[in-house]
């Protein structure tokens, strides 16, 4: 490790990194704007001055961009030196001669990256007197808000942007002291990243616009560290409240998950939370006045228990406690995982291939490292958008990294990489069913039907591992490709592999698994990901048990069933005909859930659950880490609770031994690592309820939380006890320990200088590396070096029936949410419902764009216009899944065109 | 729409670059683009040049609004581009960018109303030696003064007539 020595002192650096980063990891202050941990550095502000020196004896030194020089070992440098820090006052001067005073009406007020370096650097008299340029303010649709005369002209909005993430629809404009960053005209950002602006941009410039809705600033909010629901990758985030409302999320550094970034589901599908349409009030049904009060609702439960047949519908959105909780309550053998047979069936081969140990999960982190990506059938753009943009930088990054190794330029040096790498990719075969944004970086892209995609994979792994079988009748077409494929994969040192659930088809996970294990064997280290469907569907997949078939069938057999029914609306979750079935043969249903949905519409007993905000619960994501999401705000009615709360009360109305104790979050997870071995640590993933710093629990709120004993006047002029949270070391006060917490209950990024989320280079043991105290979350599946057992299973050649079609979910990133798309930017942005055939397919059959097709699935029809489209092979019938009010068909089944009308 | 002529000539001009590279002739077809399409470029000619070098529009946008040489406003038949940097500010070009303005009543931007005059300022153009000094066309006018502003006006009138 070179030394360095700053101001005199001698400091042990990490090699190849550049002044900047080496000074922030020593937690220097050391103001920049231009560089960005995981975008480099281009040298565009002139921030980062600080001097250097020749040697001891040079006294004069010179200025240079810390961000541009390479740690050497013996350097001197200085970052306090009378010049430096004149430079530096003299830069932020000059950056902010246009930029307006308006700080009090600017939403980045307090959590601003600018305000911290320009008090930072000592600026505080403004000596320009001149008019400042103002410019003409875009829209950018609804969720990023557009305030362009906060500029600086720090270059990081477009290069985060286009370099990046890959976004088009974004760019600079102009020169000198009218540059410009905006769209060519007023329009809705294209890129689904495109929230991540509100953070990248040092000033107001991009900011939040659902935050707008409800403003609060960030000193102001009450904060925890969550998960986000919207998928199975399990980005972390923290969650904002101010008067019982969430107001905003914001990303919460996890090195490796989600690194700095979110994408737009995740960042702004929160406002469910806020909905009217939330389920408030416990309500038994079919008597005059249905709504209920706790002790009502409990003795009506107890009713419910004694002399039914208990079944539990257990669902893969709501967190392990509450699952875990339901099956406590209602036995194993009566918990069912509320989805179909298929995909419980493909869902466990995952949890197998997972929990045999014999190949390695890949974080995201990891995937953006990999040198060769292959994309076996999962559209991830939509179903796992971070793991699109990691594999972005996957691709990105290759090239990069085969560039530079023949020069000595360092990877952080943005600009020069760029120069030199012009067009080189790194590897990535995107084999889907239909066309993704991800084929224009691709080196290999190929469209087919599921069972054609598996075959690619099994002639993929048998060249790899010719002991494995020749796909019979495989195409030349077929074979080229696979012969490319795979020697871009034997090249690579680190290949990730990637599939997942979205097609439902269990051939994908068995070829992905043969070609990661065939890989792994010749020395390298491959790596599987699997995308699952929701934030917790692995998790509840590990529990191992069966599928809604299997509940409907023990529903029919007993004529005295009482259903409950874990946060899962089964109308989505299941073809309608079958959600049917099963309310028609129980006797009774009961429903926790926090939105009303047509699920809740056929409860007997509806129960409000609390949303994730205002629950402590732990989620498996796709790498089978489990990740606590801590309570951000308690709700003010009480009667919206936890799900397993309200479960283990109503099991302690089966119990006398009970001893009237509720069992705290952790205790669960203890519970259910001791009934289940493969969740064995799930309780390490967060400290335990009665965790204590010093003695102290770990406040939500800054510091700076204004209004504490006034803003509950209106109700009682006394100002009210903070509430009281048994369940986690958090408070809900200002008052607690300050220093650093453990990683899983840090609340939100603050630092002393530092309010924006910069700070986070404080809580770094180094710039953009993992979090002091390691990341967050247990790996519940870890590769032992147990030997693979390969598949060999090939499925036939997909062939297009006559007037019959293979039914394949759409997935779209905005509409296929049921949470997100409450947030009304998002719904904004959903597609509406359509089918989709192939243009050939269309032909033949004589369909016209727009015509108004019928099709029946399970037994409903559902009739929506065709839209015919451009790369879905024949044979295959799209059909958008989950868009809101839309059933759940039979994904995987054939079906046909009963009527058409023009 | 460039004629055969011209088509030929971008032809030309992106053949000067490797395949797949056609983005380097942006900067030469939007000249042309210029010359041939009043002097300035609407963004219907930006988003023509785009289609013919098959980038997207934001792309060429980026580019035309940086360069000074490209007008984004219809502008008059000659255009006074006067160079403020320093050189020859110390040179006295405020002096002459006032007196341009008097002389013909417009200001910074603008175009006379009979069309024949444009006022612009620009950036250093490397004829400091000079100074002050203004382009026209494709011409440098040095060592400027009010009189031979009169003077390159009245040449300008005469051969508009
Ligand atoms: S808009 Fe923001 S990120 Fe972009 S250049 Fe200006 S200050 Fe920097
Ligand atoms: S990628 Fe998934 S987990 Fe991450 S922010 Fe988006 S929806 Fe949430
Ligand atoms: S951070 Fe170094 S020049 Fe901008
Ligand atoms: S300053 Fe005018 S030409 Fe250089």
């Amino acid at each position: 490790m070179p030394t360095i020595y700053i101001d005199n002192k001698a400091f042990e650096v990490k090699a190849g990194k550049n002044l900047l980063e080496a000074c922030l990891s020593l937690g220097l202050d050391l103001p920049y704007f231009c560089w960005h941990p995981a975008m480099g550095s281009v040298g565009a502000c002139r921030q980062c001055a600080v001097k250097v020196f020749k040697d001891e004896e040079d006294t004069r030194g010179r200025i240079v961009m810390s961000c541009m020089e390479s740690v050497k070992d013996g350097l001197r440098l200085s970052v306090n030196d009378k010049t430096a820090t004149t430079f530096r006052s003299q830069v932020i001067e000059w950056l902010m001669t246009n930029h307006p005073h308006d700080c009090p009406v600017c939403d980045e007020g307090g959590c601003c990256h600018l305000q911290d370096v320009t008090v930072m650097t000592g600026h505080n008299y403004r000596r320009y007197e001149y008019k400042k340029r103002t410019y003409t303010n875009q829209y950018l649709g609804p969720l990023v808000n557009h305030e362009m005369n906060r500029c600086i002209q720090c270059y990081r909005c477009v290069r985060y942007y286009r370099d990046y993430a890959g976004g088009k629809d974004l760019n600079v404009f102009s020169a000198h002291n009218h540059v410009y960053f905006g769209r060519e005209k007023d329009g809705v950002l294209q890129s689904p990243f495109s929230g991540n602006l509100v953070e990248v941009c040092p000033t107001g410039v991009f900011t939040d616009k659902t935050l707008k809705e409800h403003y609060t600033r960030k000193w102001d909010l009450t904060n925890a560290p969550a998960v986000c629901q919207h998928c199975s990758l399990g980005c972390n985030v923290i969650a904002g409240e101010r008067y019982g409302q969430l107001r905003n999320i914001v990303n919460r550094y996890n090195s490796e998950v989600n690194g700095y970034f979110l994408c737009d589901k995740g960042r702004f599908g929160y406002e469910f939370v806020n909905s009217e349409n939330r389920v408030t009030q416990p309500l038994i049904r079919k008597r005059q006045s249905e709504a209920v009060n706790r002790a009502t609702l409990m003795q009506h439960m107890s009713t419910l228990l004694s002399g039914h047949t208990l079944i539990g519908i257990g669902s893969p959105r709501a967190s392990l406690e509450s699952n875990y909780a339901l099956m406590d309550l209602v036995g194993k053998e009566n918990f069912y995982q509320g989805i179909p047979d298929d995909l419980v069936y493909i869902e466990q081969k995952i949890v197998d291939i997972l929990l045999s140990g014999a190949i390695h999960t890949p974080s995201l982190k990891e995937i953006e490292q990999a040198d060769a990506v292959l994309i076996l059938g999962e559209d991830i753009w939509n179903t796992a958008p971070v793991m699109a943009l990691a594999v972005r930088q996957s691709v990105m990054k290759t090239a990069a990294t085969h560039t530079t190794e023949q020069v000595a330029i360092p990877l952080w040096h943005d600009m020069a990489v760029r120069e030199l790498v012009q067009d080189a990719k790194g590897f990535l075969a995107n084999m889907t069913v239909t066309a993704s944004p991800l084929d224009e970086i691709s080196a290999s892209t190929m469209r087919a039907a599921p069972d054609d995609l598996a075959r690619l994979g099994f002639a993929i792994a048998h060249i790899l591992n010719p002991s494995l079988p020749e796909v019979p009748d495989a195409t030349d077409a077929v074979r080229t490709q696979a012969m490319n494929i795979s020697r871009a994969l034997q090249q690579a040192k680190h290949p990730v592999i990637i599939t997942g659930t979205s097609c439902w088809n269990n051939a994908l996970v068995r070829a992905a698994f043969d070609i990661a294990a065939a890989l792994d064997l010749t020395e390298k280290r491959a790596g599987l990901a699997f995308v699952m469907q929701d934030c917790n569907s692995l998790g509840l997949a590990m529990m191992r048990s069966s599928s809604f078939e299997k509940a409907i069938t023990s529903a029919e057999r007993s004529s005295n069933v009482t259903a409950i029914i874990l946060e899962n609306d089964l109308y989505r979750s299941v073809p309608a005909g079958q959600a049917d079935a099963f309310f028609s043969s129980c006797k009774n249903v009961v429903v926790l859930d926090t939105l009303h949905n047509r699920t809740t519409e056929r409860a007997d007993v509806l129960i409000p659950a609390a949303t994730f905000a205002e629950a402590d619960g732990t989620f498996v994501n796709n790498e089978a880490r489990a990740q606590c999401s801590s309570q951000v705000f308690m709700p003010a009615n009480s009667e919206v609770r936890e799900s397993f709360k309200w479960l283990s009360e109503i099991r302690s109305l089966k119990t006398t031994a009970g001893n009237g104790h509720e069992k705290h979050p952790d205790e669960i997870l203890q519970a259910l690592e001791s009934k289940f071995p493969q969740f064995k640590g799930i309780s390490r993933s967060a400290p335990p309820h009665d965790f204590r710093f010093h003695g102290a629990r770990i406040p939500r709120e800054s510091h700076r939380y204004s209004g504490r004993t006034a803003m509950q006047a209106n109700i009682d002029v006394s100002e009210p006890k903070p509430l009281q949270d048994d369940d986690s070391p958090l408070s809900y006060t200002m008052e607690g320990y300050r220093g650093p917490a453990p990683s899983p209950l840090i609340p939100f990024f603050w630092a002393p200088g530092w309010n924006s989320g910069q700070s986070v280079n404080k809580f770094q043991l180094e710039t953009g590396g993992s979090l002091k105290g390691g990341e967050p979350g247990v790996r519940l599946a870890e590769q032992t070096g147990v030997t693979p057992v390969f598949s060999r299973d090939i499925p036939d050649a997909f062939t297009a029936r006559q007037d019959k079609w293979l039914l394949l979910p759409q997935y779209h990133l905005f509409g296929s949410g049921e949470l997100s798309v409450y947030t009304e930017g998002i719904a904004s942005q959903s597609p509406a419902p359509y089918i989709s055939l192939s243009r050939h397919d269309a032909e033949r059959a004589g369909l016209k764009e727009g015509d108004i097709v019928t099709v029946k699935s399970d037994g409903k029809a559902y009739s929506l216009p065709l839209s015919i489209h451009g790369s879905l092979p024949d044979g295959i019938m799209l059909v958008p899944a989950g868009l809101r009010g839309m059933d759940s068909w039979s994904w995987g089944g054939w079906v046909n065109i009963s009527t058409v009308k023009v | 729409m460039f004629s055969e002529e011209k088509l030929n000539k971008v032809k030309e001009i992106i053949a000067r670059y490797p395949q797949g590279k056609q983005k380097s002739a942006l900067i030469p077809v939007l000249h042309l683009a210029q010359e041939e399409f009043g002097g300035w470029l609407s963004s219907e000619t930006m988003d023509y040049v785009a289609s013919l070098l098959q980038i997207t529009s934001i792309e060429v946008y980026e580019v035309a609004t940086f360069y000074s040489m490209f007008n984004l406003q219809p502008v008059g038949k000659h255009v006074f581009e006067v160079c403020q940097t320093g050189p020859c500010m110390l040179r006295g070009s405020d002096q002459i960018i006032d007196y341009i303005k008097k002389k013909l009543d417009i200001g910074v931007g603008e175009t006379t109303k009979d069309g024949l005059f444009t006022l612009k300022t620009v950036e250093c153009l490397g004829a400091c030696g000079y100074a002050p000094m203004m382009q026209l066309g494709k011409h440098y006018r040095e060592h400027l003064t009010p009189e031979k502003v009169d003077a390159i006006i009245e040449e300008c009138r005469a051969k508009a007539n």
